[in-house]
């Protein structure tokens, strides 16, 4: 890799805060009548239940609430479940699957969200054991998509009694569900007087519903709420709330992505509440503490002693690695145009340090000594409804400042702003900076405009307008632009295509968008391994399921299509398996122990896999290897693409990835590191890769140098799919076979495998059971056999 | 709140009984069984005898998230049972390791400088002092920084 140089900014001061005696974060004080608005509540239905000990990790049971017919019942979670479906985002599949049709869409009397932990949930010792997984039909994609959140509501639920909470129907005006784990009752409570937005709402119901008027008591409580943008868009996001009782303030953490808070908010949930009583690790019943607490402490010394040196987590949190993305390219400046750019120096991680308050534990869950979830306090809001208020801001976080980037907002305090408001407004960071990215540089095509715009200038770097954009999304605004906005990149490209603006080629290949799902915050031109993490996926295109860029771009591990097809097997499965226990993954790759240097394949990190397969073990009494870790995550991950099917998407077609995503698609773009600062990227490959001459070359003008890298990478695309479907051990059109469902245990799931067998048969007569890339020469499909997937 | 009591040891007093080890765990589980029950750990090296125990660095507390261990009046660092979740992140934390979990007991413990180990030495090898809390204080975070 080549690159630019960099010049480091400087005039670094610690900010240093005296902790833990007299904290203040100068926050603006709120003078609400909390008893007022409790008053106004009406019960809309109540029920009481048998309070129950966790043991070894399950409760045994669920929770269903439907708000149409105001029903509160529980399910039993059998050994069959557990089996098939392990926890968290596998119950959160089972459940959806037991009540929603293939034709159910987001705003569906039926649609459910369903929010599950897993067995390792709610364990206080390992770090990072308070993941909460959320999954709904979204209304970005059409399919299921699910979304992981630390804060303590996923922990309570369980120590509430139940391993998940299914929400179905809508209500008819705002309610409150409110799950009270210590008196064992679940009630729904219209809640009229209470506000929406995050920060707002989440305050004051951990006050409302705290037993006592103390730190302890209300940190008992977590609430889970969207906010005003959530109403108006499909960015929708969930806030879970974890009360810090340093700061006094209710912080928020987000299940973020595909439209949570959207369905949250159409089925008029104001809040969900729970409340616990006192718990420690041995709440979630682990049938050996003592090993628990012995793998934890070793990780926690790890922690102590290598984090400062490897990616500080601790001090700035995963925005440590802003820098290192642009240094690499890979940081999406101005709608994924660029991967570095000058002015972002301005947004590395120094310059957030500084804004940081320090010398408090930052652990979204307790335990977790990683510790990333930093936060701004005191920060004065600078425009919009709570101008001159000063309040505490989560984050920013990676995602969020690079998403900044992406939308040219290099001002560290206005990447602040712009985090608070899509929390506290309930919008999803990563859709919305994606989103507006794009409408950006439709902008700057003139495709856009002033007044296509209603009236704002979306220029890369108007940071007003974008707070603009929002605040309008929030407050209901009518206007054409703004409707379609808050829908987001997807359906922004029909709506410019159906007015006829611009060209629908440009339109739809900068659009970074697939399943209807905006991208998450990194540049992957240049590694196809990513584009396959991007687009080979269940939800959409987000980096949870595998980032390999270093693995493939920078350090070159995976150079054939079958190593990449390796590492887009085993990465998403380990990756999924962390949202079947309730688990956060960057405890396990965010600090590398000792051991990495001499393991064998050290991008897994071999020691870490052990501890969490010790740990299982630990939770459950019997013995856990790291390849049963692996078959846990196959059967989910085949059961979320077979759901896929049955809604009528999760076949190549929907596999694909904008261009933008695999290369230049402008001139600008293309010739921006086609010169000597970036050793001509594109020539070299053309001539190293692509099998032209230097000669060739020189001469070829640029627009065919554009179309032959397009043609290349679009075909090396196709191939990577054949050679993960075929990994995977689906059909060419990517369809899990019954006989493959069979095998991971789905015998008697006869609904699920007809529909796959009639769904193979339909391709067969359509002629899609063929490989998709173009092989030639010595080139081979990943089989001889094109019926592979038959044994 | 200037000074802290602090346990000193004199090796070359110390003749490897623990006495002081049985008394630690008496106070801290009502046991005689010392090891690791005691809060102050005596070990053997090259035939002298090293000692480890809290010197009230107060560190550990930065790191808990319920606010279960606290800097008490008298400057001794104590932890709240009925807070404490058991997450093991100031036993993982402490610089000395002192901070520990013993067997079938989810909550740590930690020196509370009662005194109870300096009465039981019967060789005198042991004796509560009073230190500057400046000398001793230490602070997880803030100092750690950013590089450039
Ligand atoms: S690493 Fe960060 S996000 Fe993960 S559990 Fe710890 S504090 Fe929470
Ligand atoms: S960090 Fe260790 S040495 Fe310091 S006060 Fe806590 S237990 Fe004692
Ligand atoms: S084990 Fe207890 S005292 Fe120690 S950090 Fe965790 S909650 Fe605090």
């Amino acid at each position: 890799m080549s690159g630019p140089e960099k010049s480091t900014s400087k005039e670094f001061e610690p900010h240093t805060l005296k902790m833990p005696d007299g904290f203040e974060t100068g926050n603006t004080k709120h003078d609400w009548d909390l008893a007022a608005m409790r008053a106004k509540h009406r019960i809309l239905a109540e029920y009481t239940y048998e309070k129950k000990k966790v043991q070894r990790g399950y409760t045994g049971r669920t929770l269903y609430v439907n708000l149409s017919t105001n029903t509160i019942e529980e399910k039993p979670v059998s050994e069959d479940m557990k089996k098939k479906f392990t926890g968290g985002k596998g119950f959160d599949l089972k459940l959806l699957w037991d009540g929603i049709k293939p034709t159910t869409r987001w705003n569906s009397e039926e649609n459910e969200i369903v929010f599950a932990g897993g067995l390792l949930c709610g364990g206080t010792q390992y770090s990072g054991t308070g993941k909460c997984l959320a999954a709904t039909i979204s209304p970005s994609t059409d399919i299921v998509c699910d979304s992981n959140a630390g804060g303590y509501f996923a922990p309570y639920l369980k120590f509430s009694g139940f391993d998940a909470l299914e929400v179905q129907g809508k209500a008819k005006e705002d309610v409150i569900i409110f799950i009270d784990g210590k008196a064992g009752k679940v009630t729904i409570e219209t809640a009229p007087m209470e506000e929406t937005n995050a920060h707002l709402v989440s305050e004051q119901l951990t006050h409302a519903y705290a037993d006592e008027d103390t730190e302890t008591a209300r940190q008992r409580v977590a609430v889970v709420s969207a906010g005003k943008g959530a109403e108006h868009s499909y960015w929708g996001c969930l806030n879970i709330s974890f009360y810090d009782s340093r700061r006094k303030v209710a912080r928020l953490k987000q299940h973020g992505r595909g439209g949570l808070g959207t369905v949250f908010r159409d089925k008029k949930i104001k809040a969900i509440v729970t409340k616990v009583e006192h718990f420690n690790g041995m709440t979630n019943d682990p049938a050996d503490p003592d090993k628990m607490a012995a793998v934890a402490i070793k990780y926690n010394k790890e922690m102590r002693d290598l984090d400062k040196s490897q990616c500080n987590m601790r001090t700035v949190g995963t925005g440590n690695i802003v820098e290192v993305m642009d240094t690499y390219d890979l940081l999406p400046t101005e709608n994924y145009r660029f991967g570095s750019f000058p002015k972002a120096t301005n947004l590395h991680s120094p310059n957030f340090y500084k804004r940081f308050t320090q010398v408090i534990p930052d652990g979204c869950w307790h335990g977790c000594t990683m510790a990333c979830t930093k936060a701004v306090d005191g920060f004065t809001v600078m425009t919009g409804p709570y101008k001159g208020q000063k309040v505490t801001v989560d984050g920013p976080e990676y995602e969020n400042t690079a998403g900044c980037a992406n939308m040219g907002l290099w001002d560290p305090d206005w990447v602040i702003e712009w985090n608070f408001y899509c929390d506290t407004y309930g919008l999803d960071t990563i859709s919305v900076a994606t989103g507006i990215a794009f409408y950006m540089e439709m902008y700057e095509y003139g495709i856009l405009n002033k007044e296509r715009c209603a009236g704002l200038e979306l220029i890369f770097g108007n940071s007003e307008a974008v707070l603009e954009l929002m605040h309008r999304i929030a407050a209901g605004d009518r206007s054409e632009f703004v409707q379609v906005a808050g829908k987001g990149a997807r359906r922004m490209k029909d709506w410019l295509i159906q007015k006829g603006w611009g060209d629908h080629e440009l339109i739809n290949d900068t659009g970074m968008e697939a399943k209807g799902l905006e991208f998450s915050e990194y540049v992957c031109k240049e590694s196809l391994a990513q584009q396959g993490g991007y687009g080979l996926t269940n939800k959409g295109p987000q980096h949870d399921e595998a980032w390999l860029i270093f693995m493939d771009m920078v350090n070159n591990q995976i150079p054939t299509f079958a190593d990449k097809a390796e590492a887009l097997h085993y990465f998403p499965m380990w990756r999924t398996w962390f949202g079947l226990v309730g688990l956060c993954k960057l405890p396990w790759n965010d600090v590398t122990p000792l051991s990495n240097a001499t393991a064998d394949e050290p991008a897994k990190i071999p020691e870490h896999v052990q501890n969490y397969a010790d740990i299982m073990s630990a939770t459950l009494g019997k013995e856990i290897t790291p390849a049963n870790l692996i078959e846990m995550s196959e059967r989910v991950y085949n059961w979320q693409r077979s759901m896929n099917i049955w809604m009528g998407r999760g076949t190549r077609t929907d596999d694909w990835i904008p261009y933008r995503a695999m290369g230049p698609v402008t001139e600008l773009e293309f010739l921006s590191r086609n010169n000597k600062l970036w050793d001509y990227r594109y020539d070299k490959q053309l001539v190293e890769n692509m099998g032209f001459s230097k000669e060739d070359v020189d001469k070829m003008h640029i627009k065919d140098k554009m179309k032959h890298i397009y043609d290349y990478r679009q075909d090396r695309y196709q191939k990577l799919t054949d050679a993960v479907y075929h990994r995977r051990g689906w059909t060419q059109n990517g369809i899990p076979t019954p006989e493959k469902m069979r095998e991971l245990g789905f015998g008697d799931e006869t609904e699920m495998l007809e529909m796959l067998q009639k769904k193979i048969e339909e391709d067969e007569s359509a002629g899609l059971n063929v490989w998709g890339g173009n092989y030639q020469g010595d080139e081979k499909p990943p089989n001889d056999d094109v019926k592979y997937w038959k044994e | 709140m200037t000074t802290v009591k602090i346990i000193k040891f004199s090796p070359e007093k110390c003749d490897g009984g623990k006495a002081c080890e049985e008394a630690c765990s008496n106070v801290h589980f009502k046991s005689d069984e010392g090891g690791d029950k005691s809060a102050l750990r005596i070990m053997e090296k090259d035939g002298s005898y090293n000692m480890s125990v809290c010197n009230m660095c107060g560190l550990c507390i930065d790191v808990c998230t319920v606010q279960a261990l606290k800097r008490l009046k008298s400057g001794t660092v104590v932890l709240d049972k009925n807070v404490c979740v058991g997450c093991q992140a100031c036993v993982g934390f402490c610089p000395r390791g002192v901070m520990r979990k013993a067997s079938d007991v989810i909550t740590p413990f930690k020196c509370i400088a009662c005194g109870s180990c300096v009465r039981a030495c019967p060789n005198g090898a042991l004796e509560l002092v009073e230190v500057d809390l400046d000398e001793v204080k230490e602070v997880v975070y803030h100092k750690q920084g950013v590089d450039e």
